[in-house]
């Protein structure tokens, strides 16, 4: 295997994997704190069990969410040196903010967790709210720095170094605002309809239970807006994208030739030899209506670089139309949500609707894993678009094709091993009626736990 | 002289630093683990789990601190020491990413004690191979071989392997395994009430302490070969007073594990291992990866260099006061320890 394939391969293996949990930690202290709220404010025991069991089932996520996330910080200089040393100075900035979200996170993850005990229910509930803003902080972050990648600004080129370095319109650069609010509402969204589709899931078995119905309503809560919000802000990203990386947009939308009025290709198989998507859904005028909001607008094709400059075509074109799909079928179903909870507030009483939920349990990660291809793969041969091309990054090192068959063989096992875990947490539920609950011994309660 | 760009090499010893007395002590307790034995050997499992927990995230993030820093401020560095470590540090990597996972899935896993005792012995090895590597990257720098330019030794043995995989830089590795299992042994008695178990962990430092002395005599009669390492650890006129500061130190922890004085003990080890952090740190000064790169040359522009600083500066205020409170929170125990 080429070196250079090799990185590519383990940075993006890497980065698929963390982003899991890097999700789960954004999405879950939302619901915990909610559950955790609705304990202080009702004095229902059955949201304080909640809390407790969301937290004790995402705390091994959590862990391997902060190893994963030390090898990605160790990586971009283990495979791309040539990146850090061009970039490190301009986009540093961000990370070391995302430094100090990390800390924030990590402290306070640590009081939550074992903590209920320890501290006040109201410092304790300020805990998981320090948790979650400052997972939400990192994130942003982070994804500041990759926004940059894709539309570098605040340096000046002198002989391909950069020079006249202000970190400060890196950070404001164009594609920040849609990346970061795309990304915040995808964590939001996956991890709420996941939560939800799981708890949809065991109440289709037993629907009386309330533990599972409690879950169920916080999860749409935190799930469903940001499903509905998630296309709206993905227009805002894709008229990003068709601004400032026109031959992404042609990748993603498969335009082979810059024309006006371009229809909107929905599906379809690119060829690369003919230049045609056979088999697509075509809506006349669709892409430049979507892109530029005017039926006539001018959408640059692939042609406008040569094909050497290509990305692959053809996977960044089927990653972008999963994600549209996922999320259009996400954004329905969170929309019924909301018509059956304005009509009658009873959500865990329609077979059909905890259906629909269940069949969405990993919608949200699987959206979020292709959108990640569809920018990143998108973006290629560049790393820094335009500027640097990812075969300059990347270490002289020989011999990469090792520590990428390293880190996927540990991925694959730690991924194997967490499934199964949470697989036989989730098994352990417990079965609560409405209404027996307040009446048990405390020491019966914990029974199980 | 590039005084934001000092104070900032300065922050990334400081993290460097953080990291080694905090998540030092982590991989200190792994040891302890691994090396658990007598009729105890349950309980001080336990101690030393407990006593991990709640802080080992917030611990590790000063390694991530220290390489933010380190890549923000100081591009070029980061970049030769990831191109010409790369084999050490993704080792290490492996076991940073297995002791954790494999810390977590005990405490949160299996019930059942096989599976527990299966998670335990991972992360027991992992947490003893993880300081040793961290350790010889650390003296692949000092011994100067990092910085020369990859061009320079062409090969994959010569231009990768060669300027870690050598007597000193291993002799630096274990030198860094023995004082974290120092620092984590003179720790640990203050984090159980129970006098036989602080007695097991007091047998465990006084052992630690002299295998520390023992290391770090090795380490020191290998350097000999390295020319400026020598001339920096033994000729600088700060070197005799620094020595005879860490001797000092390391006596004092010696002397108060031995009388039971725990509280001493702990800022006596604490500070013996960071005099050693920053007599290396100063040993190499000016430069960042010797023979090359100093910390002048290796400087980002000043606008990202005063950024920083005020990114530390606000950072800290944030930080600090709830580092307070979480250490507060599960460090304070035992009242009548000392
Ligand atoms: C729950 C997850 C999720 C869902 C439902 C959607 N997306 Fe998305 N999308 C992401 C999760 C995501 C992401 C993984 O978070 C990305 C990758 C990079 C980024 O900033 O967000 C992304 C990137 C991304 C980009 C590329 C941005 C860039 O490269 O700069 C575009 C144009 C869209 N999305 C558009 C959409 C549209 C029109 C959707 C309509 C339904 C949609 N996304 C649903
Ligand atoms: C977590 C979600 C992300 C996923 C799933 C992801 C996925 C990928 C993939 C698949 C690649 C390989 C692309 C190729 O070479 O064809 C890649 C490369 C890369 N990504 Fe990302 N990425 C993510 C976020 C980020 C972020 C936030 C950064 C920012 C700092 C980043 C920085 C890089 C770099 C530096 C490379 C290597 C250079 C290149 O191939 O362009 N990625 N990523
Ligand atoms: C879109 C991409 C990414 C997002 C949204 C994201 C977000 C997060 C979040 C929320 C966490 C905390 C996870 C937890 O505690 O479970 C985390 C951890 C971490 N992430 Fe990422 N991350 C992304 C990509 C990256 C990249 C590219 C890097 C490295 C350059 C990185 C470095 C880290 C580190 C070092 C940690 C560990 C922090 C700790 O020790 O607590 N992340 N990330």
């Amino acid at each position: 295997m080429q070196d250079l394939l090799a990185a590519r391969a383990q940075m993006g293996v890497s980065l698929a994997f963390h982003i899991v949990f890097a999700l789960v930690g954004m999405g879950m202290p939302v619901l915990m704190v909610v559950a955790e709220r609705r304990w202080i404010v009702t004095g229902d025991e059955i949201y304080r069990e909640l809390a407790q069991r969301w937290a004790k089932g995402t705390a091994i996520l959590f862990a391997v969410g902060a190893v994963s996330g030390t090898v990605l910080s160790f990586e971009l200089g283990l495979l791309w040196p040539g990146f850090m040393r061009f970039a490190g100075a301009i986009i540093g900035m961000p990370f070391s903010l995302e430094g100090f979200a990390f800390f924030m996170e990590a402290i306070f993850l640590g009081i939550y967790m074992y903590g209920w005990d320890h501290v006040p229910p109201r410092a304790h509930l300020a805990a998981g709210i320090v948790v979650a803003a400052s997972g939400m902080a990192s994130g942003v972050f982070v994804v500041i720095a990759n926004a940059w990648m894709n539309t570098p600004t605040g340096f000046e080129l002198a002989g391909g170094v950069p020079v006249r370095i202000h970190p400060l319109e890196a950070l404001a650069n164009p594609a920040a605002p849609t990346q970061t609010l795309h990304m915040v509402l995808a964590a939001y969204a996956a991890t709420g309809f996941a939560v939800a589709g799981i708890h949809a899931f065991l109440l289709l078995r037993g629907q009386t239970n309330a533990f599972h119905r409690r879950a169920l309503t916080i999860a749409l809560w935190v799930g469903c807006p940001a499903a509905v919000l998630q296309p709206l802000s993905g227009d805002l990203a894709a008229r990003q994208v068709a601004r400032y990386q026109p031959v992404k947009l042609a990748a993603m939308e498969a335009v082979f030739h810059t024309e006006s009025g371009a229809p909107l290709v929905l599906g379809g198989w690119p060829d690369l030899e003919t230049e045609t998507t056979k088999g697509a859904l075509r809506i006349p005028h669709g892409l430049s209506l979507l892109a530029f909001h005017d039926p006539n607008a001018v959408v640059k094709g692939l042609d406008v670089v040569p094909r050497a400059d290509w990305p692959n075509v053809p996977a960044v074109h089927w990653s972008f139309q999963l994600m549209v799909a996922l999320g259009t079928y996400m954004a329905l179903v969170a929309l019924w949500v909301a018509w059956r909870a304005l009509r009658t507030g009873a959500l865990a009483d329609h077979r059909w609707l905890l259906r629909a939920v269940a069949l969405a349990t990993p919608m949200g990660f699987v959206a979020t894993e292709v959108g990640w291809m569809t920018t990143e793969l998108g973006r290629q041969p560049w790393v820094i678009y335009g500027v640097l091309r990812t075969r300059d990054a990347v270490t002289p090192m020989p011999g990469l094709v090792v520590p990428f068959i390293m880190f996927t063989t540990l991925y694959c096992f730690l991924g194997v091993i967490v499934a199964l875990l949470l697989y036989r947490q989730i098994l352990h539920s417990p079965q609560v009626d409405e209404g027996v609950w307040a009446h048990m011994a405390p020491g019966a309660r914990h029974a199980d736990a | 002289m590039n005084g934001a760009a000092e104070i900032l090499a300065g922050a990334v010893l400081v993290s460097l630093n953080a990291y080694v007395l905090l998540a030092g002590a982590d991989f200190g307790g792994g040891v302890w683990d691994l090396l658990a034995s007598g009729p105890r050997r349950a309980e001080q499992r336990s101690v030393i789990a407990e006593a991990i927990a709640p802080v080992w995230e917030a611990n590790h993030v000063w390694l991530i601190l220290a390489l933010v820093l380190l890549f923000t401020c100081f591009p070029p560095a980061f970049a030769q020491l990831s191109i010409r470590l790369h084999v050490p540090l993704a080792m290490a990597l492996v076991g940073v990413v297995l002791r954790g996972s494999a810390f977590a899935f005990r405490s949160y896993g299996g019930q059942r004690d096989e599976v527990q005792r299966h998670w335990g012995r991972l992360f027991a090895s992992a947490s003893v191979g993880t300081p040793f590597l961290l350790g010889t990257a650390v003296g692949a720098v000092a011994a100067g071989r990092v910085g020369e330019s990859v061009a320079s030794s062409p090969g994959f043995y010569a231009g990768y392997m060669a300027p870690w995989l050598s007597a000193f830089p291993a002799s630096v590795g274990v030198f860094a395994l023995t004082c974290f299992a120092f620092l984590a042994a003179v720790y640990l008695p203050l984090e159980t009430d129970d006098p036989e178990i602080r007695e097991d962990f007091r047998r465990r430092a006084l052992a630690a302490g002299l295998a520390v002395a023992a290391s770090g005599t090795v380490a020191l009669a290998l350097s000999r070969g390295i020319e400026p390492l020598q001339r920096g650890l033994l000729g600088a006129p700060w070197a005799t007073p620094l020595h005879l500061l860490t001797g000092a130190a390391g006596a004092a922890a010696l002397a108060g594990v031995w009388l039971r004085r725990w509280r001493v003990a702990r800022i006596a080890a604490a500070s013996e291992v960071s005099l050693i952090l920053w007599g290396w740190a100063l040993g190499q000064y000016p430069y960042l990866v010797p023979p090359t790169i100093t910390i002048d040359t290796a400087a980002a522009p000043p606008e990202t260099l005063t950024l920083a600083m005020v990114a530390l500066g606000l950072g800290g205020l944030l930080l600090f006061p709830s580092l307070y409170y979480l250490f507060r929170l599960f460090k304070a125990r035992s009242p009548h320890a000392d």
